[in-house]
């Protein structure tokens, strides 16, 4: 019998899907997998590829096992195709056709809006390990250096299972657009990758931080909506890879929360009360809160953006399709239709930053950008705590969602981080104040230090709470085989 | 007043909300609001399965109540609340197993030290019950040798290998193993526990597998069961267990270790973490280590290559031809001066482990040689025990 639960090493590709079974779809995967190898290789300098790296690696996909912790070369990490286990007579969660049975096959008359979204999504996950791949160098700690990996390898298995449904149920154009995933390169001129903000480099580890915490979150988001598909096998890939993606948050969230932690002792241990003493907290080597407000205003909206549209033809289309639904759909209480409902959604009416009700079908990327800002509120709401417990009269805001935009009703337009309009000079004024500037950027680059030593970190960041597995605090979460 | 109850909590300030755990639980009995993911403790059957998804080791909570915090509380919180004072019971209110009937031969293993157990500080944080009798793991026999000469004691080592399953155990923890079959009330077999004898990260270093040190029991279900498995045979485990008689995770940590016959598993595994962990410049670590002979004292070759440096030995045997009877106390009474001054060290360290029958004869020692340096030993011990440098587990 085919055994859905644990993974089968019988392919050279881990997978419960009955790979070895299904000739067609393991030739295809097997004629991917060397460029796939080829791809990672490259990227990732040499040094690090032939280090051991205590990685997580899923054995199966039910609770007890998909957490197994062991060294592990990354190239030689297995890379899997995992999904979820099938939920027996699952429905059509929303739309048009809720309430018939999921569809098994890609209903004919949505193929080219699924594959749109699996494409899209897929070319975002080797996308971040393409603009993380310098990192290490600079990792503050073996133990971030590990989490950075950790990270690097899920991306990378979840761009498997996006290119797993693409040759199993796309056919030819399925394979070409999965070598597309390959092609693409982030930042590159002639081909970059699909979305904007992942074709911008992460060039220092709060950077990554605050990219895990805000950009991993947009992807969460997503990953979200697309669990609540009709289409089963989309479904269930997504809700496996969502346990993957909580470990991406969990970087992001205590990274930038070690940061402040870090600044908020330094500056007591030196009898600093003002968090706007910037030149004198910057020379004891680690970052000031206003630079982390800076950081947070720029990541939170440029993640905005990914959202798209707050008015929207195509969401509402691929919601009314049953293709995908909204953030926690299964827990909602309305018809799942939506054909009379309204939603608030922000514009610009007579130059005034106003909200209006439509309907609520066309407003569904707004309604999962909001779901987004409550659940990035709550880490932010989590720092806080860190700098109230240390006495610093400081506290870190989301700025308004009108501010820094590039995509929607606020594109471009003059807008300060509460959400006021602003003259051009006054932006200009304001400006060194809200976003990183360039002298911001090469202050924290300034700290980039490489930390090697098994349970010491940089100076600027504090150690975890908790290590990963429980494992003391001079584990060596990686074992370097240095060149 | 009710009698007390565990609970399982999540640690707010390490929780980062990802709802993976309440996706995971099978019946529903985790939520959230803006603040916090909570557990219902109305609902929670502590069946684990939201244990090894958490990414971040916050869901791995528990304290003992009278009364559960409701989910209004919880969603207050900023920070876990301490575990409250609730009396020297320990099968009551102690974290050893969150199964009852563990709980109480853990317990009831404990009671020679004269008080409620206490976790050596610097300990790393034991995961316990994982694997229960209605859901054990699975493992399988890598290998079964026979460690004594004495035809008489027949003890062995047992190596098991939980292949994929998470089993993460720390030194001086217990499995409980399910003898096949059933009671004669029809009844499946409880479970048996038995200390582990190897170190964290493996009987083998990074190899997800783990050793037993069994003394085959004239009539005894269940360790002539294990004692009989052949490799390939498959054991039902639960646990593990135990989250006191741990070892410091200190390098500068002082260990003596005072042991008869099967005892020394915990023994082994401490002597194996250092040896691992620090290397040959650890040292502080001194044994007693009682058996009828050379011939049933398990591991005897072994402990022969172990370099003086990490650990002084003191092997002394009760039945020797041409020899008077040594037990373990006689020999601490010798060595007065050695025991008296890592009893005056902060850093020190005791454990006790072996056969009931020990524990007066150490005590007695024990006894003298801190009265010989002007230390009420009573005093002495519970100061120990409360800061968790002093552990017994005797059976």
């Amino acid at each position: 019998m085919l055994d859905l639960i644990n993974v089968s090493y019988d392919t050279q590709i881990p997978n419960n899907v009955g790979l070895s079974s299904d000739k067609k779809v393991l030739k295809a995967l097997e004629k991917w997998h060397p460029g796939y190898i080829d791809w990672w290789n490259k990227l990732i300098p040499q040094n690090f590829q032939e280090s051991l790296v205590y990685l997580r690696t899923a054995v199966s996909v039910d609770p007890k096992g998909w957490a197994k912790f062991d060294y592990v070369k990354m190239p030689e990490y297995r890379w899997g195709v995992l999904l979820a286990p099938q939920v027996e007579d699952r429905r059509i969660p929303c739309g048009e056709h809720a309430g018939e049975p999921a569809w098994q096959e890609v209903p004919g008359e949505y193929r080219n809006m699924l594959k749109r979204l699996i494409v899209i999504q897929g070319d975002t996950e080797p996308a971040s390990v393409e603009q993380q791949r310098l990192l290490a160098l600079t990792a503050p700690s073996l133990y971030d250096m590990r989490n950075l990996f950790q990270v690097n390898v899920e991306e990378g298995r979840h761009l498997w299972a996006m290119v797993y449904l693409l040759h199993k149920y796309f056919g030819r154009d399925g394979r070409e657009e999965a070598d597309d995933l390959l092609r693409r390169q982030s930042g590159s001129e002639e081909a970059p990758r699909m979305l904007g903000a992942f074709n911008e480099e992460t060039p220092d580890w709060l950077s990554f931080f605050m990219f895990t915490y805000f950009t991993d979150r947009d992807g969460k988001m997503q990953l979200e909506s697309l669990a609540q598909s009709g289409f089963d096998p989309l479904s269930r890939t997504c809700r496996f890879m969502l346990t993957e993606e909580a470990h991406h948050m969990f970087v992001g969230e205590t990274g930038v929360g070690r940061t402040i932690q870090r600044t908020c002792e330094v500056m007591k241990e030196n009898g600093i009360e003002d968090p706007y003493e910037i030149d004198r907290i910057r020379a004891l080597g680690v970052i000031d809160l206003p630079l982390i407000q800076k950081k947070l205003n720029l990541h939170y909206t440029l993640s905005l953006d990914l959202f798209g549209q707050e008015v929207s033809t195509n969401a509402a289309n691929a919601f009314n399709a049953g293709i995908k639904g909204r953030y926690q759909e299964h827990r909602l209480t309305d018809d799942h239709k939506l054909t009379g409902d309204t939603y608030k959604v922000w514009d610009i009416v007579d130059g005034k930053i106003v909200q209006h009700e439509v309907p609520a079908l066309t407003a569904i990327n707004m309604r999962l950008r909001d779901d987004y800002t409550r659940d990035a509120a709550g880490g932010v709401g989590r720092w806080n705590k860190i700098i109230e417990k240390s006495g610093i009269d400081f506290e870190l805001k989301l700025p308004h969602e009108a501010f820094n935009r590039k995509i929607g009703v606020f594109a471009d337009k003059l807008i300060d981080p509460e959400g006021n309009f602003v003259s051009g000079a006054e932006y200009d004024a304001g400006e060194p104040n809200w976003l990183p500037s360039h002298a911001d950027g090469d202050f924290i680059q300034s700290l980039m230090k490489p930390e090697y030593e098994p349970g010491k970190y940089a100076r600027w960041i504090a150690p975890p709470k908790v290590g990963i597995d429980n494992k003391p605090g001079d584990f060596e979460y990686v074992k370097l085989a240095m060149a | 007043m009710n009698k007390p109850v565990k609970q399982h909590l999540i640690d707010p300030e390490i929780c980062i909300r990802c709802y993976t755990c309440e996706m995971t639980c099978p019946i529903e009995a985790i939520t959230h609001d803006d603040m916090n993911v909570v557990v219902d403790a109305e609902k929670c059957n502590f069946c684990m399965d939201c244990i090894p998804v958490c990414p971040t080791g916050s869901i791995d909570e528990w304290r003992v109540v009278n009364t559960p915090y409701s989910l209004e509380e919880q969603f207050e919180w900023t920070e876990l609340p301490e575990q409250e004072d609730l009396g020297q019971s320990e099968a009551e209110t102690g974290l050893e197993a969150i199964d009852e009937a563990m709980a109480a031969l853990l317990a009831e293993a404990h009671a020679g030290a004269g008080g409620k157990a206490v976790a050596p500080r610097s300990a790393a944080k034991p995961s316990v019950n994982l694997y229960t009798l209605g859901k054990p793991a699975v493992a399988k026999v890598q290998g079964n040798y026979r460690l004594t000469d004495d035809p008489d004691h027949d003890v062995r080592h047992i190596i098991l290998d939980l292949g994929g399953q998470p089993f993460p155990v720390l030194e001086g923890q217990s499995v409980g193993i399910i003898p096949p079959g059933e009671d004669e009330s029809g009844k499946p077999h409880l479970p048996r526990l038995y200390s582990i004898s190897s170190p964290r990260d493996g009987e083998r270093p990074n190899y997800n597998n783990i050793s037993l040190t069994v003394k085959r029991e004239q009539g005894g279900l269940c360790s002539n069961y294990v004692c009989d498995l052949e490799k390939g045979d498959e054991v039902q485990l639960t646990g593990p267990f135990g989250a006191t008689f741990l070892m410091p995770d200190d390098a500068d940590a002082r260990l003596l270790m005072v042991c008869t016959g099967t005892g020394s598993a915990p023994m082994r595994a401490f002597t194996m973490r250092r040896q691992r962990a620090v290397g040959g410049k650890s040292g502080g670590m001194l044994m007693f280590f009682g058996a009828r002979n050379p011939e049933s004292l398990p591991y005897f070759g072994p402990l022969k290559k172990v370099p003086e440096a990490l650990l002084k030995q003191h092997l002394v045997y009760s039945r020797v031809d041409g020899q008077p009877k040594e037990y373990v106390q006689d020999r601490m009474m010798a060595e007065e001066e050695a025991v008296a001054e890592m009893l005056t060290d902060p850093n020190t360290h005791i454990y006790i482990c072996g056969l009931k029958g020990m524990e007066e004869g150490v005590e007695h020692a024990l006894t003298n040689i801190a009265e010989s340096i002007g230390q009420p030993w009573a005093a002495l011990r519970d100061v120990m025990r409360s800061e968790g440098r002093y552990h017994v587990e005797t059976y």
